[in-house]
């Protein structure tokens, strides 16, 4: 750490003196800089986004750069469009788990070519509205999401009003919920909880103490091999009926959740690429580790460790071969 | 008083009108005045009760989003090629990275050792040795608490954010306080950046210098100026006027009688400065996480992620006495930097020497011996554990007694008080402002609040600026109602005040932030989540303000009452709660503008309204504008609540200064 | 020889329109009117007088009536609205600020009622900072301080800082300090006011004995009569903003220019201030007198004991020649009628 940032700080000092001397200005990734630190190969920048499915991709990545291929890693808590950010400012390396983002893709890898896509992480995304099981069973054509306005007394909270309430997680979260609400005519509120861990308590509160809930929730997802909840239809996905944000109809799509990594951490085709790119794993491998982290109390760190001594088999093919 | 200052102030008298013979006395004029209000209430209700709307949803695309949107965009295809950006922000930005990594290379440097025994001899040299050997422990148990990293990030980028803010605040308050043109143009400007919430900061910083520390430092220093510039300017007028005469007498000139006579007599004012500087730094170094600052903000934005209250509550303590070392050290050396303070010249060489040799040795041995590099980890203690547990215990505990609580606040006042504000169309809000404000505190500031209620309006957020007002008049209200009884109490018992007095500081320097999680995990997400942290959050200064009000109350007024035989109920409701109105005033004011900055955080949590708009605005790409929009619109809505408030305030004054003392 | 200073016409009006007073009819108005009428007040209205050098001149007046402001304007700490001040020939009202600096550097101080001592710095580098603004190098500064210092009675405070001093030594540094720089002039602002009569009195003969030893030109301002009587060659006695009557402290008691001034000696012990001059009366054509005469200028007070015990009146003398008598019957209302003396 402390020689990476001596070597940034004379990095940000050539870049001023250079820009000062007359070389045409700052531009906006002047200053970051990619030299290895010593007595390690280099810093890898990873984002990391705020829910644990990602976090779980990470931490094994993480392990894997640190004890295999004596990289420095630098994790980064970022929401998902800042760290997009990031590939234009050098902040970020990699992003480990991305969940669609045509925009940004259009933006950051069509554009500003910034930024590089590394193809799918082997893990099946699945967004939509769920309803915890016992309400299924009490209610069986809850699961329809055309039946919702007949139930949505059901789901009044303080925060709601007189409508229904829909919890959403996360502000930065892929989401069309809002829209839906309008566009489908449903009689219900969007409210934020915030974060992932507080639709996961209230999902928990409301099975545990029969209450009803309406969440926006998504596999892959730890919780769902602990308790069962129930995925609401809402008309059909087809291409192209989410275009435009605004009026979107239709339930979300299956995401192939990829990877994506700035164009010079690309350029350079380290071994730290290598693997990045090679990384592809299961639901459950990733939910597995999700469980560590979230309910046996281990650090991401500790957790990426315990998968990787027990799942040689799995990680072993993405160690590049050079290394 | 010398004859002189009698000579020089006399005009100034001169100029107030003397007292209207004829005016009738307040006392006489007030039931008249009641009965005024009174039918205005009464006939904003009828007019309300007939021209009330429907709440119809804010236009989702007005001008201002798309304005915002565009600039956004704009930028983005600009950063690299617009002048503005290639001469202008981004050097503004290097130089800062440059400043960041260079304070952050000397801290690393030291070692944890030399770090150590650095805040240690710094404390000692400056501030005495018991502050030193606070600073030892402090700076300790950030590794103790397995922290270290964290902790001295966050220390890199306030020493960053408050070396700037000194270099550029305290020639601003100089200059403020000798040219009045640069006073007047300051003031208004100091004051919104004083009322603008923290958060409303972020997004254009992320615009203007992208994400990280830089930008980062930059909107922790826009947040720790005013303090700087404002207590600067305040020492630099209060040195006495005959000392500067007496220099001016001898031929001092301009220069000299600044660098000789104002600026050595401001000293300790100046460091108090610092101080403050520091102190609203620590506050906001934790809330730019959000922006990829590394440091304790990380670990407690993570922490509310997860919704782990212990991991919060170790870096809120840890950011608690980082906050507590730094103030310490700072005041004692404001009080050392006191002119009637005198210390042998041979103690003052000795003891920065030793101190250097001290710090020397300790990052030398640190550097070579093995468990030097790191922070043992045999030492490390976390509360994590015990904390989260007795979370769960609570949660598991009181859910029925918290959902209730919850329930009953949202439907019985905040969901009828939010009904009311979003069904009033804007213009009768408008005229309802100017007048009542005109009333309470003058046309003035009425018209600002005006002009800010019109802002709010051309911003196309009206209805989220009415919820986001509900929820932060019910927070005022309970927060006045907390703070005027521990306030009372505390003014009234020496005892009580006594035990409330290191809980209040400890709550006055733990960062907003850490407020969210008790709250998010007793209530879950909702309004009354954001209400709970704002009242927390609010309560201590408004407690201080409260408790200085009423014992600011002359000694001989409250000896003359208790003479005259009233009981102590009496005396406090006849005599020290009238005659601390002005304390009281000044507390609701501080208050509001306090809670409305929490409630705009509690967008975190399920607060929604302008807080969720600014929290989304930079979370999602296509809300940028109204993110950047909604933070405008925070701004006014401080404004409008400051002016209304501070405007009563001043208000209250007046009138006891005209009013003969009974 | 030309006055060392000379006072011409000098107005301070305080208020918005300040500089539209002087030389209109409101100039005329009595104080109050002006103030009712503008808003402005008149701290010094039209005063005009001369110091000579070496003398003590002292302005007396209550708090209000404009003394500090007059003395103030002397050196411009406060800027005079309209008429002229000359020191030592020079007209001080057009000087550049780089000339008005030399003059206050070296050419006039000023001791302060309130001191105006830098609490930072120890008593040598206050009483030496007049020097060290002019950039006089360190020793020098001290080796003069150190003079000064002596001069005072200060000796061994140096490196005491002003708050550890008394409120009378804290006035001493403030007269070292303003004496360190050898000024021509020294103004004084009720520089004894803050302090308690005892110490008071211990400067004012400190003053004295200054004035003897230095023989620099004083102006001093003060609101007590007995300090004015004490030190004063010449008084000026100041009444909302104007001077009523300029002279020594024996034409002031003995022919008061109006009722305020007269009101105002009243108390004063007639026989301590005035000479025999003033009540000698013309002998009767064959009057026996004593033998050897008194001269004019002898206090009353020190001829008590002769005149009482003389047999005949005794001849008072101006020079050489006879300007009248005086015996018991002149000597005794100069003595009665008073309260017990002022401490002077």
């Amino acid at each position: 750490m402390r020689h990476v940032k001596w070597i940034q700080l004379t990095a940000v000092a050539a870049a001023l003196s250079m820009a000062v001397a007359g070389c045409g200005g700052a531009k906006s990734d002047a200053g970051s800089s990619d030299a290895p630190a010593a007595g390690s190969k280099g810093t890898v920048k990873l984002a990391i986004n705020p829910w644990v499915g990602y976090e779980a991709n990470a931490a094994v990545l993480g392990h894997l750069l640190e004890s295999k291929l004596g990289y420095t890693v630098d994790k980064k808590n970022l929401k998902e469009e800042i760290a997009w950010q990031g590939f234009e400012t050098g902040e970020v390396d990699a992003i480990v788990e991305n969940w669609g983002h045509d925009d940004l893709k259009k933006t950051y890898i069509t554009d500003k070519k910034v930024a590089v896509d590394l193809g799918p992480t082997g893990n099946k995304g699945v967004i939509g509205w769920y309803v915890p099981q016992w309400m299924v069973e009490k209610y069986p054509d809850i699961t329809d999401g055309a039946n919702l306005n007949k139930y949505a007394n059901l789901f009044k909270t303080s925060e709601s009003g007189d409508k229904g309430q829909f919890l959403a997680g996360d502000p930065s979260f892929v989401t069309n919920d809002v829209a839906l609400v309008a566009n489908l005519k449903l009689n219900y509120k969007v409210v934020y909880s915030g974060s992932e861990a507080a639709i996961i308590k209230a999902a928990q509160q409301a099975t545990a103490q029969k209450k009803p809930l309406l969440f926006y929730f998504y596999e892959p997802q730890w919780l769902f091999a602990k308790e069962k909840y129930a995925r609401v239809k809402l008309p059909a996905y087809t291409a192209g009926c989410d275009a435009d944000p605004k009026k979107v109809a239709c339930d979300y799509p299956d995401y192939i959740l990829d990877k994506i990594v700035s164009k010079k951490f690309a350029d350079a085709n380290s071994p730290a690429f290598q693997l990045i790119k090679n990384f592809k794993w299961t639901n459950e491998d990733q939910n597995l580790v999700s469980d560590y982290i979230t309910n046996q109390g281990m650090t991401a760190e500790a957790a990426g460790e315990k998968w990787v001594n027990e799942h040689e088999a799995t990680w072993k093919p993405w160690i590049p071969a050079t290394s | 008083m010398s004859t002189a200052v009698t000579d020089v102030t006399v005009p100034a008298e001169a100029v107030d009108p003397a007292p209207d013979p004829a005016a009738p006395g307040p006392r006489r004029k007030l039931p008249g005045r009641r009965t005024l209000i009174l039918l205005l209430v009464l006939a904003t209700a009828a007019v309300y009760l007939v021209v009330r709307t429907s709440a119809p949803a804010d236009d989702d695309n007005p001008w201002a989003f798309r304005f915002f949107s565009g600039v956004r965009d704009w930028v983005d295809a600009n950063r690299d090629t617009s002048p503005l950006f290639l001469y202008g922000f981004n050097y503004l930005r290097l130089g800062v990275s440059l400043l960041v990594d260079t304070v952050h290379g000397a801290l690393y440097g030291l070692g944890w050792a030399g770090l150590v025994a650095a805040a240690g001899a710094l404390a000692a040299v400056v501030a005495g040795w018991r502050i030193a050997l606070l600073a030892v422990a402090g700076f300790l148990s950030f590794g103790v608490l397995g922290l270290w990293e964290e902790s001295v990030d966050t220390l890199v980028l306030t020493l960053s954010a408050v070396l700037l803010a000194v270099l550029i605040g305290v020639p601003l308050g100089v200059l403020a306080a000798r040219v009045p043109a640069v006073g007047a143009v300051l003031r208004p400007v100091l004051d919104v950046m004083q009322i603008m919430p923290t958060f409303a900061y972020l997004a254009p910083m992320t615009l203007l210098f992208l994400i990280g520390s830089p930008a980062a430092t930059i909107a922790t220093l826009i947040y720790a100026i005013p303090p700087a510039i404002r207590i600067t300017a305040l020492g630099i007028t209060e040195v006495p006027k005959s000392t500067v005469e007496a220099a001016t007498a001898l031929g001092s000139t301009r220069w000299q009688l600044l660098g000789k006579v104002r600026l050595p007599l401001a000293r300790p004012t100046i460091v108090l400065a610092v101080n403050q500087a520091i102190m609203m730094a620590l506050s906001m170094v934790v809330i730019t996480a959000l922006i990829d600052a590394p440091g304790l903000g990380q670990t407690i934005v993570q922490a509310l992620e997860r919704v782990n209250v212990g991991a919060a509550f170790d870096a809120g303590l840890a950011i608690v006495v980082l906050a507590v070392v730094l103030d310490r050290i700072t005041t004692h050396a404001a009080h050392r930097a006191a002119p009637t303070t005198h210390r042998s010249v041979r103690l003052r060489l000795a003891g920065p020497v030793v101190a250097v040799v001290a710090v020397v040795a300790a990052t030398v041995l640190g550097r070579m011996s093995s468990w030097g590099a790191e922070f043992p980890a045999a030492w490390r203690a976390s509360f994590a554990v015990g904390v989260n547990e007795a979370t769960r215990w609570v949660e598991f505990h009181w859910y029925d007694a918290t959902e209730a609580l919850k329930n009953v606040v949202s439907a019985g006042l905040l969901d009828p008080i939010e009904t009311v504000l979003t069904t009033t169309p804007w213009w009768l809000f408008l005229v309802v402002v100017l007048i009542f404000g005109a009333l309470s505190s003058g046309p003035r500031a009425a018209v600002i609040a005006g002009l800010a209620v019109a802002g709010l309006v051309g911003l196309g957020l009206w209805q989220h600026a009415m919820q986001t007002l509900a929820t932060v008049l019910v927070a005022t209200v309970a927060t006045m109602a907390f703070g005027i009884v521990f306030g009372v109490l505390g003014a009234r018992h020496d005892r009580f005040a006594l035990v409330m007095r290191p809980v209040l500081d400890a709550a006055q320097t733990m960062p907003s932030f850490v407020y969210l999680l008790p709250a998010v995990a007793l209530f879950g997400a909702s309004r009354f989540t954001a209400i709970v942290a704002a009242v927390i959050y609010a309560v201590p200064p408004v407690v201080r303000l409260v408790e200085r009000g009423v014992r600011d109350v002359p000694a001989t007024v409250v000896e003359a009452a208790v003479s005259s035989g009233s009981t102590p109920r009496q005396l406090l409701w006849k005599v020290q709660l009238p005659m601390a109105r002005r304390g009281l005033l000044l507390a609701a004011n501080q208050g509001i503008v306090m809670v409305l900055a929490m409630v705009v955080v509690g967008g975190l949590v399920g607060a929604g309204a302008l807080g969720y708009d600014v929290v989304a605005g930079f979370a999602q790409r296509e809300d940028f504008g109204k993110g950047l929009a909604a933070g405008f619109a925070i701004v006014l809505l401080g404004v409008l609540l400051d002016r209304l408030t501070q405007g009563a305030g001043r208000r209250a004054d007046d009138n006891r200064l005209r009013r003969p003392a009974t | 020889m030309p006055p060392t200073i000379a006072v011409d016409h000098l107005w301070k009006v305080f208020g918005p329109k300040a500089d539209k007073v002087v030389g209109t009819p409101l100039a005329d108005l009595p104080r109050a009117e002006l103030r009712a009428q503008t808003g402005c007040l008149a701290a010094v209205r039209d005063v005009s007088f001369a110091v000579e050098p070496g003398e003590v001149f002292v302005v007396m007046g209550l708090s209000g009536s404009g003394k500090s402001t007059l003395v103030r304007c002397l050196t411009r700490l406060i800027e005079p609205t309209s008429g002229e001040v000359h020191i030592d020939g020079e007209a001080v009202r057009a000087m550049n600020p780089k000339r008005l600096r030399e003059l206050r550097r070296h050419g006039v101080a000023m001791v302060f009622q309130h001191f105006g001592l830098l609490p930072h710095r120890q008593v040598v580098d206050n009483i030496a900072y007049g020097l060290e603004i002019q950039g006089v190098g360190k020793a020098e500064r001290h080796r003069r301080a150190a003079e000064v210092l002596t001069l005072v009675g200060l000796d061994g405070h140096e490196h005491q800082y002003p708050d550890q001093l008394s409120g009378g030594m804290q006035q001493r540094v403030g007269l070292a300090r303003a004496l360190a720089t050898d000024p021509a002039v020294l103004l004084f602002d009720e520089p004894f006011s803050a302090l308690d009569p005892l110490i008071r009195r211990d400067m004012q003969a400190e003053v004295r004995r200054l004035h003897a030893e230095v023989g620099k030109t004083l102006v001093f301002i003060t609101h007590d009569l007995a300090e004015a009587l004490s030190l004063g060659d010449r008084i000026a006695v100041m009444r909302d903003g104007a001077l009523v009557q300029v002279g020594t402290p024996e034409e002031l008691v003995g022919a008061p220019a109006d009722d305020y001034v007269a009101d105002f000696v009243r108390e004063v012990p007639r026989a301590d201030v005035l000479s025999l001059r003033w009540i000698t009366r013309d002998a009767a054509p064959d009057e026996v007198l004593e033998d050897q005469p008194l001269p004019a200028g002898t206090v009353i007070r020190d001829t008590i004991e002769r005149v009482l015990r003389a047999r005949h009146p005794i001849p008072v003398v101006d020079g050489d020649e006879r300007i009248g008598v005086v015996d018991a019957e002149q000597l005794l209302p100069a003595l009665t009628g008073h309260r017990p003396p002022v401490p002077a």
